[in-house]
């Protein structure tokens, strides 16, 4: 926020026929960089950090990188856009195999993120009452956002066992709903299963973020409501989603962000070769070049994903800002 | 003001992109150098029950080392899964142990990076000669036309443990030899909640190892002569087919076992479900479930028909962790006497001896403790039948597609979705495009 508000202060500095002193000016410099000399560091680290990695995965992506050259990537030749044109061609196995990774990955998302937020506004909304047990239900709903990721998840993957997993034991042995014992683990139903896990450790966080965003609710909004008669439908879709707005924003775009990207939860579940049915793009990049050594195909599938993820992120803030900003001039 | 900040940044860049490049070329002394000579790093991959239980195996011996020649060696034991990633990584980035452990199979793929010091006649000859050691364990130490990239340390190789209980409650008198006999044995046990026979359907080099030995059975290597990817040989899909099929057509192997990927196998092995295991060295891990070494049987993996010929006979792959010198060590002398140490023959017999393995070392191999009739069964192999697996640059590449399309088909078997010849070849197909042109 301070740096956007910074240039305005500097060209106000600038114009103006009765300038300031040069002594002045030399004052009003240093107070205008020394912003800018704290956040070096800041900057540096990020630069290396992120900026640095980010820019070798674009400069590997068009380089043919296996295993010939992985010990001196710099001298490995230059392949121009085949790596793209390999990874678009979606006639082929390899783009067709990334297309579909892609779709699933895309109703993994759209599930997982909503299925997130919608459990966790309602525990929130409901939360908002007080009521006996109360805290310790909100206590045992972070559990799941508490719990490290690689233990949670593998304590998934043993329930889902075909033989001797929790969840076949209930649905099968004790309900009585299925045939015959599923299959989690592979072929079609991993799905869901990648699905239940990914909801069960994503949704506490949506329930973190809403039930803070509640706080700032005005509780005589609702009295004021209730007065003119309004049911607790009408508050929730009058008073409580249109002040949670903001929260959402954000909520809904970190959520997008993390499901999209997610890699841990798959890797645990299904180990380095997911199935189809759950091949999430993530996990199909490893495997294209950390599994397969073809890093420079993987490089070229990453800085795809990653245009993908920035016009996503770029469309999205564009429509959800635009009657903030208008609000704010 | 936003001008120079722009630039700036991009001055920042630029030194960093220039810092960062010249240090990731790699270009860190070629065949090594002697610049610590006092200290070795040395990863080791797990082979014992836990990685606690490496470190109490190998620590006696690294310090009997030190010792003997005052280098002091720090040892980090390295799961199998995290093995080939630490590698590359290191690889990568130069920053690697001085002597590290592979698997056998990686060998000509890891040579490929030229990070891995060959070894030649001279280098052999500082450790004692190429001659000390088992032909097939050095034809799975690197590419046949160029050195080896690695030392063989430890072998292994499948066979098939069967539980005496289990063949005697389904009245069979014996093992089988063939694959026609096994389906058949497997049909009288297979009842009742007990299967014939177990597969880790989900574990892509295991079913690489099988399908690998099916295929030489076959008559397919699935890299032609030039080491062009072959997968959808006739041989090759028959190879593939006739081990899904163990599971699918043959109903021999329980359709759970298509998500195994934990060595869940030898758990049902050892608690009287499944009556017959392919396994390598599985003795200790029995032990370890409770199973006693009387309980337990071992014979030749099964061939096609009763009298094979040659290649045809193949019943296993040539198994085994072999020891390789990173080339840009600092301390390459103390490399090659760390080497020369874990290749000696003693130290061969101790080591072999707690895992369970083979020693690769002839003179090592005599000894009467690898003469037991489970270790007899595996050093006849060794010795006979086993064939390397392809060695490859790609074959790192060909271990994931094959066998994950094995996995993928063993995962319609379990759902009771036909496993057939079109439908193994389109998968093999799929698999054989997705390997790199080169």
């Amino acid at each position: 926020m301070t740096v956007t508000a910074e240039p305005a202060v500097g060209e106000e500095a600038l114009p103006g026929a009765t300038g300031p002193t040069p002594r002045r000016r030399t004052g009003r410099v240093r107070r205008i960089a020394l912003p800018y000399l704290l956040l070096l560091p800041a900057l540096l680290l990020e630069l290396l950090v992120h900026l640095v990695p980010m820019v070798i995965g674009i400069v590997m992506s068009f380089k043919e990188l296996t295993q010939f050259y992985i010990r001196d990537w710099g001298a490995a030749p230059w392949a121009g856009f085949d790596n793209y044109s390999l990874s678009v061609d979606f006639d082929a196995p390899v783009g067709a195999a990334l297309l579909d990774s892609f779709f699933v990955t895309c109703a993994f998302t759209v599930l997982s993120v909503g299925l997130c937020w919608l459990l966790g506004t309602t525990a929130a909304v409901y939360m908002q009452e007080t009521f006996r047990g109360r805290g310790f239900l909100r206590a045992v709903f972070l559990i799941p956002y508490a719990l490290p990721v690689y233990a949670a998840v593998i304590t998934w993957a043993f329930m889902f066992q075909h033989d001797n997993g929790l969840v076949n034991h209930v649905l099968h042995d004790q309900l009585g709903l299925t045939d015959s014992p599923s299959f989690w683990l592979i072929g079609d139903n991993s799905f869901i299963a990648l699905l239940v896990v990914s909801v069960w450790k994503g949704w506490p966080f949506a329930f973190l973020i809403v039930m803070a965003g509640l706080q700032n609710i005005p509780r005589d909004l609702y009295e004021a409501a209730a007065i003119d008669g309004a049911g607790m439908l009408q508050q929730l879709r009058r008073i409580t989603l249109p002040s949670l707005r903001p929260v959402n924003q954000v909520l809904v775009l970190v959520l997008f962000l993390w499901t999209f990207n997610d890699f841990n939860t798959p890797y645990v579940l299904f180990g380095k070769a997911a199935p189809e049915a759950a091949d999430l793009i993530s996990i199909h990049i490893y495997q294209s070049s950390f599994v397969t050594w073809n890093f420079g195909t993987g490089s070229a599938m990453s800085v795809l994903l990653l245009l993908f993820l920035l016009v996503v992120t770029g469309v999205y803030l564009v429509l959800t800002s635009r009657g903030r900003r208008s609000a704010d001039v | 003001m936003r001008r120079t900040r722009a630039a700036a940044a991009s001055a920042v860049t630029v030194s960093l992109l220039a810092a960062v490049t010249a240090c990731g070329g790699g270009s860190s002394t070629e065949g090594g150098s002697n610049d610590s000579p006092k200290t070795l790093t040395y990863w080791a991959s797990n082979q014992g029950p836990s990685i606690e239980a490496d470190k109490k195996i190998l620590t006696p011996e690294l310090k009997k080392f030190e010792q003997e020649t005052g280098i002091k060696v720090k040892l980090e034991v390295i799961p199998w899964s995290d093995l080939l990633n630490r590698i590359l990584a290191a690889t990568t980035s130069g920053q690697g142990p001085d002597v590290l452990n592979i698997g056998n199979t990686w060998s000509a793929s890891l040579q490929a990076t030229g990070a891995l010091l060959p070894w030649d006649t001279k280098n052999f000859d500082k450790i004692g000669g190429k001659d000390r050691f088992v032909e097939s364990a050095l034809g799975s130490a690197g590419a046949s036309s160029s050195d080896p990239a690695a030392v063989p340390l430890y072998s292994m190789a499948y066979a098939l443990y069967y539980n005496k209980k289990m063949f005697a409650d389904a009245g069979i008198s014996g093992p089988p030899a063939t694959w026609d006999d096994l389906v058949a044995d497997g049909k009288k046990i297979s009842k009742d909640g007990k299967w014939a026979l177990a597969a880790e359907g989900s574990n892509p080099s295991e079913n690489i190892h099988h399908v690998f030995v099916l295929g030489k059975q076959h008559g397919a290597d699935f890299f032609d002569a030039d080491g062009k990817p072959d997968f959808t040989s006739d041989g090759a899909v028959a190879a593939v087919k006739q081990y899904v099929d163990l599971m699918a057509k043959d109903k021999v192997v329980a359709p759970g076992n298509a998500e195994y990927a934990q060595n869940q196998s030898l758990q049902d092995f050892a608690k009287d479900k499944t009556a017959m295991v392919l396994w390598q060295t599985a003795a200790t891990t029995l032990k370890a479930h409770g199973m006693s070494d009387d309980e337990w049987g071992v014979a030749p993996v099964p061939v096609q028909s009763g009298s094979p010929g040659a290649e045809t006979a193949v019943n296993s792959m040539v198994a085994g962790i072999n020891l390789a010198v990173f080339k840009n060590t600092d301390n390459i002398d103390g490399a090659t006497k760390f080497v020369k140490f874990m290749t000696s023959d003693a130290e061969q017999k101790t080591l072999n001896e707690t895992y369970g393995s083979i020693p690769p070392v002839k003179a090592a191999q005599e000894d009467p403790a690898f003469n037991t009739p489970a270790l007899k069964v595996i050093r006849d192999t060794l010795a006979k039948s086993a064939a390397p697996l392809p060695q490859v640059p790609n074959e790192s590449q060909f271990e994931t597609a094959v066998g994950t399309a094995v996995k993928e088909l063993f995962a319609d078997a379990a759902a009771g979705r036909p496993v057939t010849t079109a439908s193994v070849k389109e998968k093999l197909s799929e698999a054989q495009q997705q390997m790199p042109k080169k």
